[in-house]
């Protein structure tokens, strides 16, 4: 992210401090089981503190805490959070409220469920006003002023709309505003951009820290995506298993990270400028109260020694970092491990296996693709990037038959394609696969993985119980999963295991092209790497071809030969990988390309 | 990625069991649940074990009509001079069962009706729907009365008539439960493998509607318990001299000033067995929804899903 980063460092240290957090400790309430613990930093005043870490390491437990509030079942057991000075864990449920909004501010993820549908955006903003009526002195003129700031018009057409009458960038604008009237001292931010796409993602991002600078407002941004908290805050703090295990400037921690644990997410993260083998971080981290002796992070760790197992490590100093390794010191004087670059493979050759003519689609009323051309080789992969709205999950959809609303002509291997699944002959409903975006929704939560990968085998092949039980146990290991998943239920799996198996049923029929629609943006950064590791390897050892949907720039780099970039319902731009990504023509795709968050770009960047 | 270790974090964790059993093992541990099970479980447990313990035939004159409570006949006796002790352990399991069948029919045709209307969508769905509507305006009993009286009073009957008249406000709320699970991934995610529509109902879609049906079935069955002795209080259920509890209530009322147990014993059972199974209901439907699901569990579902 190009933004105005040097002047990130002398301008946090001189603030005063707005909020301390002392050895925080947040419990299971039925079990005492911790889930957060020993947790410290302090955050000054006109500065940006990032907490990161995979899901399931606790950062929103403990941004949640920083407004006082404990998730039902969950206990603040233990430690202080002075804002300003007061412990605001020694507040009564009244003052509690008091402050909240007023003091402390919160940013959710996931604006379109946080704002009320059926109230306007004025109403809301004024609201957030009106119950703490000391905060400013003329209500109205603060909500146009807020509005302006968070780069919103200032219009009363504006406060007239309703949330669904915006954007999503506009929508987690005004959740900002919302935020920021009461000049609150705390903000806090829940992963803010995790659903925009990047060019909405970095203006927000903007937005935001212009707002701290000018309030001189202390802000915790909780994030899992690195390259964005690299771009944007000063100080970060890693987390892992409820603790944090790397804590210091940024620039320090993400240039030379210390921590294995720190330096496996930083491997993970892709880069638009190198075709890197992705390394993401295999297992999962522990669940409360099942955390080990030792380390949590050890039986993932590829450092760990056998003290590692038994002896919990207590923070060391390093330069101004704090990091919770047993092997610190030893493991900073060893170099980052470098990145290997991705074999080059060659781009498409031959006849092409599905070729698109002139397809227009449209939802209803509305045409969504216009005269979109494409060509997908044998044993290629051809990533089709574009934001939302852009039309690239249709396309993903008219292929594979789940929209049938199009005209135009499709053709696979030679055969001219039906319309929907339901008109397509069997045979090719198993040549082309499909993996949805989000494996959450697409394993059926009543079925045993050994199920979810049988019946699509019972389907399409006539094969012995004995033949169908190889063939899965087969495909389990090809995803990286072993057979002790057989027995289980989707909702005993990480998100990254889901996408696995939703990976492992769509290749056990052995197809000859797969379409991934979005399939890592549901997912971690580190959990992210390893998915788009699986699809390189098998995409190239079945000589698969592959259609890799995605609004992630620099993934494109790791997995595709060729890219389409989509806008609008257009193919704009079209060529291989290295074409796109180094000599864009098109200023939409130069665009996007910028906008990506890069960790290359964190702190002042002194080398190149 | 060479070697990849298990994930040794949920290695030990148990399998899960099946929903439904999941389900009422959640509910009884509440106390709204233990409450419901053990009301209706009583009520239950007499009905079953009652015909072998009763003192008496339950057709047996024994002594004189409305004959108040005595040490021999604990609950007096009835218009009959039969022992009503007797007959009401006696009565009880054969409305319990025919309840329990015209449920199980009820629900059955109700979710098919439900699930295809919510699947096929469509010129189906209208016709279902529509027929449901004009089902459900006529109330339940008038409907059960109507095919009971053309036909006449047959156990078979009055079972088919008593279930077929839930299944229309069954079907309403399966499809309305149904059609958010249609539009979930892993249904499309079939439909891409050209699966037909009846296998992807069953296979897919049913299984997810666990929770509403087992719901609706505690719901339908106090209903039918209730729509049964309604029939046989109307005259309108299996002719005398079987004994049941609604036609108990019926035969007895004109002696309600002599021995009031008579009557107020079946009615009584009948409703702590309808408030057990409700109660009990209510729970499930409770713990199905996530309200006294066990916080640790809603944590980690919280903590793991993220888009």
């Amino acid at each position: 992210m190009t933004l105005d980063s040097g002047s990130i460092g002398p301008l946090a240290d001189t603030g005063p401090v707005r909020l301390e957090v002392k050895d925080l400790r947040i419990e299971l309430g039925s079990s005492h089981a911790e889930v957060v613990g020993d947790v410290s930093f302090s955050v000054h005043a006109a500065e940006l503190f990032g907490l990161v870490g995979e899901s399931g390491s606790g950062k929103t437990t403990v941004a949640l805490a920083l407004l006082g509030h404990a998730r039902r079942g969950l206990n603040i057991s233990a430690g202080e959070i002075l804002l300003d000075g007061a412990n605001l864990l020694d507040l009564k449920p009244g003052e509690l409220r008091e402050l909240r909004g007023a003091k402390v501010a919160y940013v959710p993820q996931d604006p379109s469920a946080a704002l009320d549908p059926t109230l306007r955006i004025g109403f809301q903003l004024r609201e957030a006003l009106r119950v703490h009526p000391g905060a400013v002195d003329d209500l109205e003129s603060r909500v146009t002023e807020v509005l302006r700031e968070s780069k919103l018009e200032s219009t009363p057409e504006m406060l007239k709309r309703y949330p669904h009458q915006l954007s999503g960038g506009q929508q987690q604008r005004v959740a900002l505003a919302m935020a920021f009237a009461c000049r609150p001292s705390l903000i806090v931010l829940d992963e803010p951009t995790t659903g925009l796409d990047v060019s909405t993602q970095r203006h927000v991002l903007e937005t935001v820290r212009s707002m701290c600078r000018s309030y001189g407002v202390a802000a915790v941004y909780v994030s899992h995506d690195l390259a964005v908290v690299g771009g944007l805050v000063s100080q970060v703090a890693v987390m892992y298993a409820g603790r944090v295990v790397e804590i210091g400037p940024t620039e320090q921690v993400f240039r030379l990270p210390v921590h294995p644990y720190t330096r496996g997410l930083l491997a993970a993260v892709p880069s638009p400028e190198r075709a890197e083998v992705l390394t993401g971080i295999e297992g999962h981290p522990p669940r409360p109260g099942q955390k080990p002796k030792g380390c949590a992070f050890a039986r993932r760790c590829s450092y760990a020694l056998d003290a590692c197992f038994v002896e919990r490590p207590v923070p060391i100093g390093i330069g101004d970092r704090l990091v919770r390794c047993l092997r610190a010191r030893e493991i900073e004087n060893e170099s980052h491990a470098a990145r290997v670059a991705v074999p080059a493979a060659t781009a498409g050759h031959g006849e092409p296996m599905l070729k698109l003519r002139g397809l227009d689609a449209s939802y209803g009323r509305q045409r969504v693709l216009f005269g979109v051309d494409l060509d997908v080789y044998p044993e290629s992969c051809t990533a089709v990037v574009g934001e939302s709205g852009s039309g690239k999950t249709t396309l993903a959809r008219c292929i594979v038959g789940l929209h049938p609303n199009w005209t135009g002509e499709m053709a696979f291997e030679g055969n001219i394609l039906a319309n929907g699944a339901r008109r397509r002959q069997k045979g090719v409903l198993k040549q082309i696969q499909y993996i949805f975006q989000n494996p959450y929704t697409s394993l059926n939560p009543r079925k045993t993985i050994n199920q979810i990968l049988s019946e699509p085998l019972e389907h399409f092949f006539r094969i012995s119980a004995d033949e169908r039980r190889a063939r899965v146990i087969r495909v389990l290991e090809d995803v990286s999963l072993g057979t002790d998943f057989l027995g289980r239920y989707p909702a005993q799996l990480s998100g990254g295991e889901r996408q696995r198996v939703a990976i492992a049923r769509a290749i056990v029929v052995e197809p000859d092209l797969l379409v991934c629609d979005e399939v890592t943006s549901a997912l971690d950064v580190s959990v992210q790497a390893a998915t788009v590791e699986v699809l390189r390897r098998l995409q190239h050892e079945r000589s698969l071809a592959m259609l890799f949907i995605t609004h992630n720039l620099a993934l494109v780099r790791s997995i595709a030969q060729s890219a389409v970039v989509l806008c609008e319902g257009r193919i704009i731009e079209i060529g291989s990988v290295e074409e796109v990504l180094e000599h864009p023509k098109e200023p939409y795709t130069v665009r996007l390309i910028e906008d990506v968050p890069k960790l290359a770009e964190v702190g002042s960047a002194p080398e190149a | 990625m060479a070697v990849l270790a298990p994930p040794s974090g949920i290695v030990g964790a148990p399998r899960l069991r099946p929903q439904w059993v999941t389900l009422l093992g959640a509910a009884v541990r509440t106390r709204r649940g233990a409450i419901g099970v053990s009301l209706a479980g009583s009520v239950v447990l007499m009905a079953v074990i009652g015909p072998f313990v009763a003192p008496y035939s339950p057709d047996q004159t024994v002594t004189f009509p409305f004959a108040g409570p005595s040490s021999q006949y604990l609950l007096g006796s009835d218009q009959l001079g039969r022992d009503v002790l007797s007959r009401v352990l006696a009565g009880g399991w054969e409305l319990l069962l025919m309840a329990l069948a015209a449920t199980v029919f009820g629900v059955l045709i109700g979710a098919a009706a439900g699930i295809s209307a919510a699947y096929l969508r469509g010129r189906i769905d209208g016709l279902i729907m529509r027929t449901v509507d004009v089902l459900l305006a006529f109330p339940q009993l008038v409907f059960a009365l109507l095919l009971v009286s053309i036909i006449g009073p047959k156990i078979w009957l009055i079972i088919v008539a008593v279930g077929f008249t839930h299944a229309p406000a069954v079907a309403r709320v399966i499809r309305s439960a149904a059609l958010e699970v249609t539009e979930r991934d892993y249904v499309k995610s079939v439909e891409l493998q050209g699966v037909r529509p009846a296998k992807v109902m069953i296979s897919e879609i049913l299984p997810n509607l666990v929770s509403p049906l087992m719901v609706e079935s505690g719901l339908r069955f106090t209903y039918s318990i209730v729509l049964m002795a309604g029939l046989s209080f109307l005259g309108f259920g299996l002719p005398p001299p079987a004994p049941n509890w609604g036609y108990m209530i019926q035969e007895n009322r004109i002696g309600l000033s002599l021995n009031v147990w008579a009557v107020a014993v079946p009615a009584i059972l009948i409703a702590l067995l309808t408030i057990g199974i409700n109660t009990f209901t209510d729970s499930v439907a409770r713990v199905a929804i996530g309200v006294e699901s066990r916080p640790e569990e809603a944590l980690i579902e919280e903590e793991g899903i993220r888009e």
